[in-house]
C-alpha cells in the first residue's frame, strides 16, 4: 500500500468569485471556475476523460455537469458533507492513478443563496430530520454544536468565556485580513477584536463572526498522471495525499470523547502525514487551508492537525504564529469565514489556494518559499464528522 | 381492600398571573396565579410526567392506564397509548382514554377500581391531565390553569382504600365545547350555581352517605371540584362544612386544571390526613362521582416526600406575550431559517420505543450503554463493535450531569433563546439533547440533568414527541 503519492498531478484550477451570487445560477458558476481551470491547464472540454462534481444540495446525479457540454464521457456525482469537493477530487486522482483515465475534472459547486433562508438546511447527519427520517431530534443549530467545543475548551483549559472570546477574535481578525486581500472572497473587509467579541451571540459563546459566510461558489481541478504532468505546465502540483476519514458516532455516544478535539481530525491528519512522508508537520508545511466554519474549529485544528501543542493553541494564536507573516500561515485566502462555505466548493477553493500559493502565484498573500500546503474539511459536527486532510507540492 | 397505591401529581414551572392578564386588558386582574404548560408541554407530556411521578413513589407494575382529559392533542388517536408508551408500560396493558366531560378523571377512577375490584386487573394507572384554554378577556382565561396527576388503583400497600361510591349523571349544560370550539363556553353563573352544580353535589354527596350511613362530620378531608374559587365556596356553605374539613382547592395558585384539578387537591390532601382519616371525594360535570376515601398506616411512609405542596409555587413568571405564543394564540413571524423537514411514520413507527421511551440499548458483551442515534438504531456496539448483542437500557429514567452546552439563538423554539447541548447518563451513555425548563444564563458544565418528555413540533398534523434534559431541582 504504497499511497497517492506522486501519482497524480494538478494541471489546472479555476475557482468563481464566491459571494451572493443572485443573478448566477449553478450552471454560471460551473462555468466560470471550469473554463478558468480549462484555460490554466491548456486544454479544452474536449480533453476531459471522466469527471467527478461534488455537491450537496444544489443537484442530483453528474447531470449537474450538463451546463459543460463534456460529451457522453463517465461522470458521477459525490456527496460527503463539507469534505464533497475534496471528495471529487479524491475520486478523479484515484481513476488517474488507478491507469482508467489521464485528464479527469473535479467539479465542486453549491448555490447556497438560493434556499431562500439565512442558513444551511440543518442538522445534516445521516437520518437526523431528512426527508424520510423520523425527524424528531434535537433542534440544535450547526453554530450550537461547535460552541459546545468552545463551552468545553474553556472549561478543561481554564479559560474565562470573556478571555476565549477575545482569542477566538484574533482568528476572524487574521482571516478577515487575508480575505481582504482576495478579489474572489464573499467578505474583504478586515475586522477589528472589538468587533468580532461585541458582535451579536449566534450560539454562546460564538458571536455573529465566528461563524463563516452562507455564499455561493465553485471550484475545479483538472487532475492528470504525474509523469505527463509537466506536458501541461512547467508548475504542476502534485498530490501528496488524499485522506478521507469518517467518525461513526463515537463521540456522540460514548463519555470518552472531551468535546476538545476532533478524533477524525487527529486521525484524517496522521494518515494524511503517513501517506505524504510528513513528520513535522508545523515545520514541513508553507501553508494550510482548514475547516475554519466556526473560528472555536479552527483553533482546534491547530491542536488536531499538530500545527499547536495539545491544549496550547493560545500561545500561538497569542504569537501570531498562524497569521500570513507567521511561522505556518493558515487560512491565507481569507478560509470560510471570508469565502462563506458553499459546501460542495469548499474542499476545492482550498485547494485553489494552495495551488497558487505553491506556484508562487498568491499575490499580496504569497508565503515564502512554498514547498509543501494541506487542505483540510470537516463535515458534521462535535461527536461525529467526515475529516478530509490533502497534501500536496511543487515538487516530485 | 382496593385503593390508591400510589399518587403523582405534575404542576408546569411557569405561572401567569392574573395581575398581567388585568394589565393588559385594561381591567383589574384577579389575585394569584394560573400555571401555565411550558411552549413545550402538552397534555400527553404532563400526563407522563405526573404518570412517572406517582411509578416513582411506589407504583407497581400495572395492567392498566386510564388517561382522563378534555384536551386531548388528537381529536382521534389515543393519548393513553402515547403515554404508555412514553412511561414504557408493558404492551399487554389496557390503555384508554376518557374524555369530553371534567368528569372523565373520577369516571376513569370509578372504572379502574371496578376492574381492581372484580379482579380484572391488578392495578390500573388513573392519570388526568388538561391544557384548557379560555378566549381572551374572558373569566375562562383567568381561572384555567394547566397541570396533571397520576393515582394507582391496587390492592398492594394501599394508603387509602375505596369505601364506597356513588355516582350520578346529568345532562346539564353548563359548560360545553362543540368539535369547532377553540375555547369552553359556559351558561350564565346564577343558572349554573342553582339549577346545576349545587343541587347535583349536594344530591351525590347525600346519596353517597345515605348509602354508607356516614354522617358529614364523619370526614377529616373533603376534596371536590368546583369551577371556580367562589363556587367552591358557595357550595361548603351550603353543606355547612367546617373550614378544617374542606381542601383548599387550589385555584389561587394554579387555576383550575380541569380533569386533573379535583386529582391534586387529592394529593394535596393526602399529605396532610392521618390514617384512619376518612376522605370524601367528589368530581363533578354531566353530574358526579363521590368516593369514600379512608387513609391506612401506609399513608405515614408515602408522607416522607410530597407530592404537590413544593409545586404550587412556579419558578418563573411569564408574560402574557409568552403565553399568547406557546399557545398559538397570535400568529407570529415566520422564521427565516431553514423549515424542518416533514417525519417519516414508517421510521417514526419503526424507532417508537427510542423515540417515545429514551430506550436505547447496553451490550451484553461489554456491557456498554449506548443511546440509538435518531434514523440509527444501534446494531454494531460502538465500543467492541460486536454486532446483535444487545438488550433494551432505558435512559429516560437515568441521571445526567450536563457536559458541554450552547445558548443558541438559532434553534427554533418558542422560548427563545434555544438551549442544548450534551449530557452523560450515570452508568454510561450520552445523548445530544435539547434543555428546557432552565436558565438560559445559569447553565453549568457538570450540573445535574434530568430527562423529561416534551413535544416538540406539529407537522402536517402530527404531534412530534422527544425527549429533553432539564436541570434537576
Amino acid at each position: 500500500m504504497d499511497g497517492i503519492k506522486n501519482k497524480v498531478a494538478i494541471v489546472g484550477m479555476g475557482c468563481s468569485k464566491f459571494g451572493e451570487r443572485w443573478d448566477k445560477g449553478v450552471e454560471d458558476l460551473i462555468v466560470e471556475a471550469a473554463f478558468e481551470a480549462f484555460e490554466d491547464a491548456g486544454i479544452g472540454p474536449k480533453d476531459i476523460q471522466a469527471a467527478w462534481v461534488g455537491t450537496v444540495f444544489s443537484g442530483v446525479s453528474a447531470i449537474t455537469l450538463s451546463p459543460l457540454q463534456l460529451q457522453y464521457i463517465p461522470m458521477t456525482r459525490v456527496e460527503n458533507m463539507c469534505a464533497t469537493g475534496s471528495e471529487a477530487m479524491r475520486a478523479a486522482s484515484y481513476a488517474v492513478a488507478a491507469g482508467i483515465c489521464d485528464v479527469a475534472l473535479a467539479v465542486g459547486v453549491e448555490k447556497l443563496k438560493d434556499s431562500g433562508s439565512t442558513g444551511v438546511k440543518g442538522p445534516s447527519i445521516v437520518g437526523d430530520n431528512q426527508d424520510g427520517s423520523s425527524g424528531i431530534g434535537p433542534g440544535y443549530s450547526a453554530p450550537a454544536s461547535f460552541a459546545y467545543l468552545a463551552t468545553r475548551y474553556f472549561h478543561d483549559f481554564g479559560i474565562k468565556p470573556e478571555e476565549g472570546k477575545r482569542l477566538l477574535a484574533q482568528i476572524a481578525v487574521k482571516n478577515h485580513h487575508n480575505g481582504s486581500l482576495n478579489p474572489k472572497a464573499h467578505f474583504q473587509n478586515e475586522l477589528t477584536i472589538d468587533q468580532v467579541v461585541n458582535a451579536p451571540i449566534i450560539a454562546w459563546p460564538l458571536g455573529l463572526y465566528d461563524c463563516c459566510g452562507v455564499s455561493d461558489g465553485a471550484s475545479v481541478a483538472v487532475i492528470t498522471r504525474a509523469d505527463i504532468a509537466k506536458n501541461f505546465r512547467p508548475d504542476p502540483i502534485y498530490i501528496k495525499a488524499l485522506q478521507i476519514t469518517v467518525g461513526a458516532r463515537q463521540g456522540a455516544m460514548m463519555q470518552d470523547y472531551d468535546f476538545t478535539h476532533m478524533e477524525e481530525n487527529v486521525r484524517g491528519s496522521k494518515l494524511a502525514y503517513a501517506e505524504a512522508g510528513i513528520k513535522n508537520p508545523r515545520k514541513e508545511l508553507s501553508c494550510a487551508e482548514v475547516h475554519d466554519c466556526f473560528s472555536i474549529h479552527e483553533m482546534i485544528v491547530y491542536e488536531d492537525l499538530g500545527f499547536s501543542p495539545r491544549g496550547r493553541a493560545r500561545e500561538d494564536i497569542e504569537a501570531g504564529t498562524f497569521t500570513l507573516k507567521g511561522e505556518l500561515p493558515v487560512n491565507t485566502d481569507g478560509g470560510l469565514k471570508c469565502f462563506g462555505h458553499p459546501l460542495g466548493a469548499s474542499g476545492l477553493r482550498m485547494m485553489y489556494e494552495v495551488y497558487k500559493q505553491l506556484q508562487g502565484k498568491a499575490g499580496p498573500r504569497q508565503v515564502k518559499n512554498p514547498r509543501l500546503g494541506l487542505t483540510h474539511n470537516l463535515g458534521g459536527n462535535a461527536g461525529t464528522g467526515v475529516c478530509s486532510c490533502n497534501i500536496v507540492g511543487n515538487e516530485k | 381492600m382496593a385503593g390508591i397505591t400510589s399518587i403523582g401529581a405534575y404542576l408546569p414551572i411557569y405561572r401567569l398571573n392574573r395581575e398581567e392578564i388585568g394589565k393588559v386588558w385594561g381591567g383589574r386582574g384577579g389575585s394569584g396565579a394560573k400555571a401555565v404548560a411550558g411552549y413545550d408541554e402538552d397534555t400527553v407530556t404532563m400526563a407522563v410526567a405526573a404518570a412517572i411521578d406517582c411509578l416513582n413513589r411506589g407504583g407497581a407494575d400495572t395492567d392498566g392506564l386510564l388517561l382522563a382529559t378534555t384536551s386531548a392533542p388528537y381529536r382521534e388517536k389515543m393519548s393513553a397509548a402515547m403515554m404508555a408508551t412514553a412511561v414504557d408500560f408493558k404492551e399487554e396493558s389496557q390503555a384508554a382514554d376518557f374524555t369530553d366531560s371534567l368528569r372523565a378523571g373520577t369516571a376513569a377512577l370509578k372504572a379502574a377500581y371496578d376492574a381492581v375490584k372484580a379482579g380484572s386487573a391488578k392495578s390500573v394507572m388513573v392519570v388526568a391531565a388538561d391544557t384548557r384554554l379560555g378566549a381572551a378577556k374572558g373569566a375562562l382565561e383567568q381561572t384555567l390553569g394547566d397541570g396533571a396527576a397520576a393515582l394507582m388503583i391496587g390492592n398492594d400497600k394501599v394508603i387509602a382504600e375505596i369505601e364506597n361510591s356513588y355516582s350520578l349523571f346529568n345532562d346539564f349544560t353548563d359548560i360545553w365545547r362543540t368539535d369547532e370550539d377553540k375555547f369552553p363556553r359556559s351558561a350564565e353563573g346564577r343558572f349554573i350555581d342553582e339549577v346545576g352544580y349545587l343541587p347535583m353535589m349536594q344530591s351525590v354527596i347525600e346519596g353517597l352517605l345515605k348509602k354508607s350511613k356516614l354522617k358529614i362530620s364523619d370526614f377529616e378531608s373533603i376534596v371536590y371540584y368546583a369551577s371556580d374559587a367562589r363556587q367552591h365556596a358557595a357550595l361548603a356553605k351550603r353543606l355547612k362544612l367546617d373550614k378544617a374539613q374542606v381542601q383548599d382547592p387550589l385555584y389561587a395558585d394554579i387555576g383550575n386544571t380541569g380533569t386533573a384539578a379535583v386529582f391534586l387537591m387529592l394529593a394535596a390532601a393526602l399529605e396532610k390526613v392521618k390514617a384512619n382519616d376518612r376522605i370524601l371525594f367528589v368530581g363533578y360535570g354531566d353530574g358526579a362521582d363521590a368516593f369514600i376515601l379512608r387513609a391506612t398506616d401506609e399513608i405515614k411512609k408515602f408522607q416522607k416526600t410530597p407530592v404537590i405542596s413544593h409545586q404550587i409555587d412556579g419558578k418563573i413568571n411569564i408574560t402574557y406575550g409568552q403565553y399568547l405564543t406557546w399557545r398559538g394564540l397570535v400568529p407570529i413571524e415566520a422564521s427565516t431559517l431553514p423549515e424542518r423537514s416533514a417525519i417519516s411514520l414508517q421510521s417514526r413507527w419503526r424507532e417508537r420505543k427510542t423515540i417515545m421511551a429514551l430506550v436505547g440499548v447496553r451490550c451484553k458483551k461489554c456491557g456498554t450503554p449506548q443511546m440509538n442515534q435518531l434514523g440509527q438504531t444501534v446494531r454494531v456496539c460502538v465500543k467492541c463493535q460486536t454486532k446483535d448483542q444487545f438488550e433494551p437500557y432505558k435512559f429516560s429514567d437515568k441521571k445526567a450531569k450536563l457536559f458541554t452546552y450552547s445558548v443558541d439563538q438559532l434553534m427554533p423554539t418558542l422560548n427563545p433563546p434555544g438551549v442544548n447541548g450534551v449530557v452523560d447518563f450515570e452508568g454510561g451513555g450520552r445523548l445530544i439533547v435539547e434543555f428546557t425548563d432552565c436558565d438560559a444564563n445559569k447553565m453549568k458544565v457538570d450540573m445535574p440533568m434530568e430527562m423529561t418528555f416534551r413535544k416538540m413540533f406539529t407537522s402536517r398534523g402530527i404531534h412530534n414527541y422527544f425527549w429533553k434534559a432539564k436541570p434537576v431541582e
